[in-house]
């Protein structure tokens, strides 16, 4: 079972703020997470290899040739602010 | 209180690991086609990849893999036969994604060392963005301010773990140094500290001498000069010290050194690893090692710094002074090996500087050296035959060290072959022939004190006569005949 200070610290991890019941909801859903994958924890996977990908391919690599950037002012319409041709943001930690 | 009951005082062990980030000089970033650069206009190479856009699939750059397995070589590692990418998740504006691309329990590389100190693993990952803060700029809501240029962000990064196997702040700077010069003659890197595009961060712990113990570590980041971190290292062992003989605990924290006022700074407490919540990367497939890839990584190895300067030492006899200060620096080893093979011989085809390759060495790495600085001395005046050539004439006696000193001031300046510069300027030694005897005599006509003290068996008193026929010949005299010439013309 999830408790209420784990789901707080995953929300701050997540940047997300909730409210009580929120944190109420997910403790619920992430626990009911859990138990599903213990559950597919119980599967006897001895012998089988661990497998990080679902495909059969491998050394999917690219030649190091440059391609071209996006146009600058493309690039910067998502920025939420511009400030000298750069994205503008708050100062982490700071305020 | 007795001295018998002071109780002697504890000596501390310093345990130091680094960890080095280095920036690989590909042509394009480590997921995407964008292309490096240093010092272009913000936000000018950057894509759907790299900015972090929903649905933009990251490709594996070859080139950083195969720069990669090189260093992994370099090393002696052992190259994982098959290695993945996992998810660093956190939040910072410098990481677009909210996650930095790493690898994590496998690794494309372990084990291995360089000089003396055993490498723990050497993985590939990407480098964040650039942000720069701007202060209250007013612009955002009045907020504090930074700008995010992206740019850097994507850059291929390799970083490489030391084990703590270094004891002192010196031999942290040394190694870091051999470090440098083996990544920049593997061609992987421009390693340049004040650019960032070699960074280093050191693991600091300390403990009672002989004990084999692991104290509380604390990292100490990012020293972007060899100076700054043989200081930072410095300043945090003494801290620690302080702190234990207080009878304080060393708390584990992420530490800033400020090499402007020497002190040092907690930074903000360092999320835990498993706050990072790693899990494999599902855009990315396996690198499998091939053969093509390991040959390939093999056939760009050159000779090491390390190899370099132990083959010095057991070929040609060099110190291990002398060795370690060739072989560090590739253009000062490469000139050493153009002068040796380009020595004069004599005419039974022996090499006049062969037989004895530490007094080359020296007057590269001592006298061209202090003459030339950090500049390559391939780029000066002075032909790597001429060096050889003019410690040949010293070694046969036929010019002074004093006086080729004066030669090489000409070669410097001018170039030339050191024969003509002698001949021309009449710097040739004196040898034994009357004209030398003449000065001799001169020399102990106008000293008859030191001639007395000579006589009396003080065969210091030798050195006015010495410094007389010096100054008379301007160094050109050689020093032993002189010496035989006073003891023959005073009959002692």
């Amino acid at each position: 079972m999830i408790d209420r200070p784990q789901v707080l610290h995953v929300a701050r991890l997540a940047r997300l703020e909730l409210d009580d019941a929120q944190v109420e909801r997910m403790a619920r859903e992430l626990s009911s997470v859990l138990d599903h994958v213990e559950k597919i924890g119980e599967l006897d996977l001895e012998g089988v290899e661990p497998a990080a990908q679902v495909v059969d391919v491998v050394n999917a690599l690219r030649a190091d040739e440059p391609r071209p950037s996006l146009p600058r002012d493309v690039a910067l319409a998502t920025a939420p602010e511009v400030v000298d041709d750069g994205f503008g943001v708050p100062t982490p930690g700071a305020g | 209180m007795s001295a018998g009951a002071t109780a002697p005082a504890t000596t501390y062990e310093p345990v130091i690991g680094l960890e080095i980030h280095v920036q690989l000089d590909t042509r394009t970033k480590m997921f995407c086609g964008c292309e490096l650069s240093f010092g272009d206009p913000p936000n000018t190479h950057t894509c759907p990849v790299c900015l972090g856009m929903p649905g933009a699939l990251p490709v594996v750059n070859a080139q950083a893999i195969h720069s990669a397995l090189t260093i992994g070589m370099a090393f002696g590692c052992e190259l994982a036969p098959r290695s993945i990418f996992h998810r660093k998740n956190y939040f910072y504006p410098d990481l677009p994604k909210g996650y930095q691309i790493s690898q994590f329990d496998v690794p494309i590389c372990r084990g291995g060392h360089l000089g003396d100190v055993r490498i723990h693993r050497v993985h590939l990952e990407e480098d964040a963005a650039k942000l720069v803060h701007v202060g209250a700029s007013g612009r955002i809501h009045g907020a504090d301010a930074s700008i995010v240029d992206y740019n850097r962000g994507g850059t291929p990064l390799v970083e490489i773990v030391t084990e703590p196997d270094v004891r002192s702040a010196a031999q942290a700077r040394e190694w870091l140094t051999l470090l440098r010069e083996t990544l920049r003659q593997l061609g992987v890197s421009d390693v340049n500290m004040e650019e960032g595009s070699l960074r280093c961060d050191a693991n600091v712990s300390i403990r009672p001498a002989g004990s084999d113990a692991l104290g509380t570590k604390t990292e100490l980041k990012n020293m972007n000069s060899f100076r700054y971190l043989e200081r930072g290292v410095e300043a945090e062992i003494a801290r620690q010290v302080a702190l234990v003989e207080a009878g304080e605990a060393v708390r584990q924290e992420t530490l800033h050194f400020d090499p402007v006022s020497g002190s040092i700074t907690s930074l903000r407490s360092k999320e835990e690893a498993h706050d990072y919540r790693y899990f494999p990367e599902p855009d990315l497939v396996p690198v499998v090692l091939t053969d093509a890839m390991r040959d390939a990584a093999a056939a760009r190895l050159p000779e090491l710094p390390a190899a370099r300067a132990e083959r010095y030492e057991r070929e040609l006899g060099l110190t291990a002074e002398s060795a370690r200060l060739l072989a560090f620096r590739a253009e000062l080893a490469a000139y050493f090996e153009r002068a040796l093979a380009g020595a004069p011989t004599t005419s039974e085809g022996e090499s006049l500087v062969w037989g004895h390759p530490q007094a080359l060495a020296n007057w590269l790495t001592g006298e061209l050296a202090a003459r030339l600085g950090d500049a390559d001395p391939a780029a000066s005046k002075v032909a790597p035959e001429a060096l050889a050539k003019l410690v040949a004439l010293v070694r046969s006696k036929q010019v002074t060290p004093g006086a080729a000193k004066q030669v090489l001031d000409a070669l410097v300046a001018e170039g030339g072959d050191p024969e003509a510069i002698v001949e021309a300027q009449g710097l040739g030694a004196i040898g034994g022939g009357d004209e030398l005897a003449e000065i001799v005599a001169r020399a102990l006509a106008s000293d008859p004190d030191a001639v007395a003290k000579l006589k009396g068996g003080n065969m210091k008193a030798i050195g006015p006569i010495v410094g007389f026929v010096m100054r008379e010949t301007k160094g050109r005299a050689d020093g032993g005949e002189v010496n035989r010439l006073v003891r023959e013309q005073l009959g002692i």
